[in-house]
């Protein structure tokens, strides 16, 4: 069969559609994205009638993935680490329910931080809930284990959690593809108290929660995706957990390895098969992508004479993405490297822009600022938090989705004033809204600036649930219709935009500005499309 | 066989869609091919990288080891040096010499260029200018890819290949703009080689000589 160049991203797309999915939800976080953006382009899928759905948030789209799942059919939902913190009551509380449709919960990690503001490892968060991990080492793994995931949910009646990192995720490879299934019949869950987590019943789907997980190690153990890979030299056992395989492969050019190895790629994880490596080796080297969860684990708090070395002895760094030069260094190989970068090169750190909406909302506000001084401005996540780099450097803060809003308001509530929250369109529709209902609740003298570019620009331009809905939701949640400014980001309005901005400042309780202006990569792609369609027309 | 790659540039330029088009034309020769690339953040005007590895036999890593690189393919000069610890020692730099300034403080573009010049096996062009003789700037990034075959382990047809698929859709006169410029990038490339080849041929000749020259005198 002809293999198709995928994303790890687009392979689990690719996978989850050959495998029998029903439906897809998804909010847009790098490196996540890809997944349902495949989906949602796919010609099968459509064919298929797969429903594949940007949500408002991750929250909503796991909730959603477990109402197809109760109804008997497949079921996805994808997004970045910090997502899973938004979907966690969801997901924690889904292992208590358990599933009838098989389901998979895909969290993308971002080790290094390309694109996030931490690195958390997803694979806590299945532990938590108690709940089987896959974390495939490739892209191939990754389709392939799709499928498998999909097997496991269903036998094991509860969802899986499906962890990829970064370079898995934004990385190219060729697939084969496996037989297509038929999605899943309606059908009704047989307990049909199963998922109604009152405290009589939520004990008794604890139980039977705690009840399988001899079984789920067992499966780790005999399902065939933890491998054994004997070796002679004994004087190593390694460790690795998915992608960080490739980088130790990397390393043995005939990929003859002297040491035994323990490929982990599914949890929990296979107590015989650590054993033995353990017991066969004089030291343990636990080479993971992303945080010690192994490694730690492995250690425990008390002293015992295996020596395990990995990212808590300084064997490979505490934090960071994983590399080939890396694993190198802790198997005692040599460093390799080219040239030194020439002294001369300088940063490129990335900008907003030429012509982007934000730069002219914010020369707005940094001039009706000045009178009050720096450090009153709440950012939130999005393409506008470059504005705290220069030359704008017009934002204080930038901690979780819709954050801006409410650490406004308890700025304002200890005497911080004026307190002025930044927030985009998605953002505010994703966390935002319940803020400012607070906000409104509390008359807090806060000024909150929603910048509507009309799209979710940092992931590429997904489509934002709060386009063209903005001044009725802030209606709606209680702002007064005389302190909803809508402003158009322009140089030729700034001098009408900064006046605007110092009114609703002035004002003491809630005033919502929302500069509204098309992102500039959206409208020139639009742009694009309506010539080229006026030219085959 | 094996070709490790990282093509560079500016967030926006055109970096992804070589390594697309080179990663199309390897699987479709059989190949095994991993790509790896960024997306996100850096992508709003930042700087941008993506290792590109085809091999005969299957890949273990996506990402290239430091000192380990055959080429770096770059659409920005400044960027093709930031990658220079993944260079081979006999590895090429193949890069536009057209330097993208959405920075406050480029160093003077001849500092870079010298820098370059200082890495044994370089190929540098004026990528810009030439696509924008054959119609549209655009077309730069197939400029530096065209000089970049040369040097590829992958018959030059599968990547016009590529090429006509990549950008099939958008219609023909944009996929002949874009042969256009991958074949005046190849050309150019050819003649830099050939250049040097002559001067490795004029050195060695003079190098003879001298000795020719000794063992008369001696």
């Amino acid at each position: 069969m002809q293999k198709l160049v995928l994303l790890g991203d687009e392979a689990i797309g690719q996978a989850a559609i050959d495998a029998g999915l029903s439906a897809i939800y998804a909010y847009p976080g790098t490196p996540s994205t890809e997944i349902n953006e495949y989906v949602m382009a796919s010609k099968e899928a459509k064919e298929g009638k797969i429903v594949a759905s940007w949500t408002a948030n991750e929250k909503t789209a796991v909730e959603s993935a477990l109402g197809v799942s109760y109804s008997g059919k497949r079921s996805m939902a994808c997004m970045k680490h910090v997502g899973l913190n938004v979907a966690a009551d969801a997901f924690i509380n889904s292992a208590i329910t358990g599933v009838n449709g098989g389901m998979i919960v895909v969290s993308a990690d971002d080790p290094s931080m390309h694109s996030s503001q931490n690195e958390q490892d997803s694979r806590f968060y299945g532990k938590f809930a108690m709940l089987p991990i896959l974390e495939p080492s490739n892209q191939q793994e990754a389709y392939d284990m799709i499928h498998y995931g999909f097997d496991l949910s269903e036998k094991f009646r509860v969802p899986v959690l499906f962890r990829i990192t970064t370079r898995l995720a934004h990385s190219r490879s060729g697939i084969e593809r496996k037989a297509m299934r038929n999605q899943n019949p309606l059908s009704l869950p047989d307990d049909m108290k199963q998922y109604v987590l009152l405290p009589a019943i939520a004990r008794k789907r604890y139980q039977v929660l705690l009840s399988i997980q001899d079984a789920l190690e067992e499966e780790s153990e005999n399902a065939g995706n933890n491998v054994y890979i004997d070796g002679h030299d004994k004087s190593l056992g390694i460790i690795t957990t998915g992608l960080a395989f490739n980088y130790l492969m990397e390393n043995f050019p005939n990929r003859e390895v002297p040491h035994p190895i323990l490929k982990i790629t599914q949890y929990p994880l296979p107590q015989k098969m650590m054993q033995k490596i353990v017991s066969e080796c004089k030291e343990i080297l636990v080479i993971e992508e992303g945080m010690p969860v192994v490694e730690e684990m492995l250690k425990g708090i008390l002293n015992h004479d295996i020596k395990i070395k990995g990212r808590l002895d300084g064997s490979l760094p505490r934090s960071g993405e994983l590399n080939p030069n890396l694993v190198a260094v802790a198997l005692g190989k040599p460093m390799i490297k080219g040239d030194d970068v020439p002294s001369l090169i300088v940063g490129r750190p990335p900008s907003l822009c030429e012509g982007c909406p934000h730069t002219d909302s914010y020369l707005a506000l940094n001039e009706a600022m000045t009178e009050y001084g720096k450090g009153r401005v709440f950012s939130d996540i999005g393409c506008y938090t470059l504005a705290a780099l220069p030359p704008l450097e017009a934002i204080n803060s930038c901690v979780d989705m819709g954050a801006s809003i409410t650490m406004a308001r308890g700025a304002a509530d200890a005497g911080l004033l004026p307190a002025v929250a930044v927030i985009g369109d998605s953002t505010f529709t994703h966390s935002g809204m319940t803020g400012l209902l607070d906000a409104v609740i509390a008359n807090s003298p806060i000024t909150v600036i929603i910048l509507d570019n009309s799209t979710t620009g940092m992931t590429g331009g997904q489509p934002s649930a709060a386009t063209g809905r903005l001044k009725q939701i802030c209606l709606g949640l209680g702002v007064e219709e005389n302190h909803i400014r809508i402003l158009k980001p322009l140089r030729k309005q700034h001098t009408e935009n900064v006046r605007a901005i110092k009114e609703e400042l002035a004002y003491q309780g809630v005033s919502v500005i929302i500069p509204t202006r098309e992102c500039i990569q959206t409208l020139n792609r639009r742009m694009r499309e309506k010539f080229k369609n006026k030219k085959t027309a | 066989m094996k070709n490790d790659i990282i093509i560079a540039g500016v967030g926006g330029q055109g970096i992804l869609s070589i390594a697309a088009i080179i990663a199309t034309a390897a699987v479709n020769n059989n190949l095994y091919i991993k790509q790896s690339e960024i997306h996100g953040m850096s992508q709003r005007g930042g700087e941008v990288e993506s290792h590109l590895r085809i091999s005969s036999t299957p890949i273990a890593s996506d990402l290239i080891p430091t000192g380990a690189a055959d080429m770096i393919i770059s659409l920005e000069p400044m960027e093709a040096l930031r990658y220079v610890p993944w260079l081979k020692p006999e590895g090429w730099i193949i890069t536009n010499n057209q330097p993208f300034l959405n920075i406050p403080n480029y160093p003077p573009i001849n500092d870079i260029l010298n820098e370059i010049k200082k890495i044994p096996h370089h190929i540098m062009m004026n990528a810009d200018e030439i696509a924008r003789e054959l119609g549209s700037e655009k077309a730069a990034n197939m400029v530096v890819l065209g000089a970049a075959t040369r040097c590829l382990d992958i018959p030059y047809e599968e990547i016009e290949k590529a090429i006509r698929h990549f950008f099939g859709r958008k219609g023909e006169e944009i996929v002949n703009m874009n042969l256009s410029a991958l074949a005046k990038g190849r050309e150019i490339a050819i003649l830099k080689l050939e250049g040097e080849k002559e001067k490795m041929r004029d050195e060695e000749m003079e190098e003879r000589r001298d000795e020719e020259n000794k063992t008369v005198k001696g």
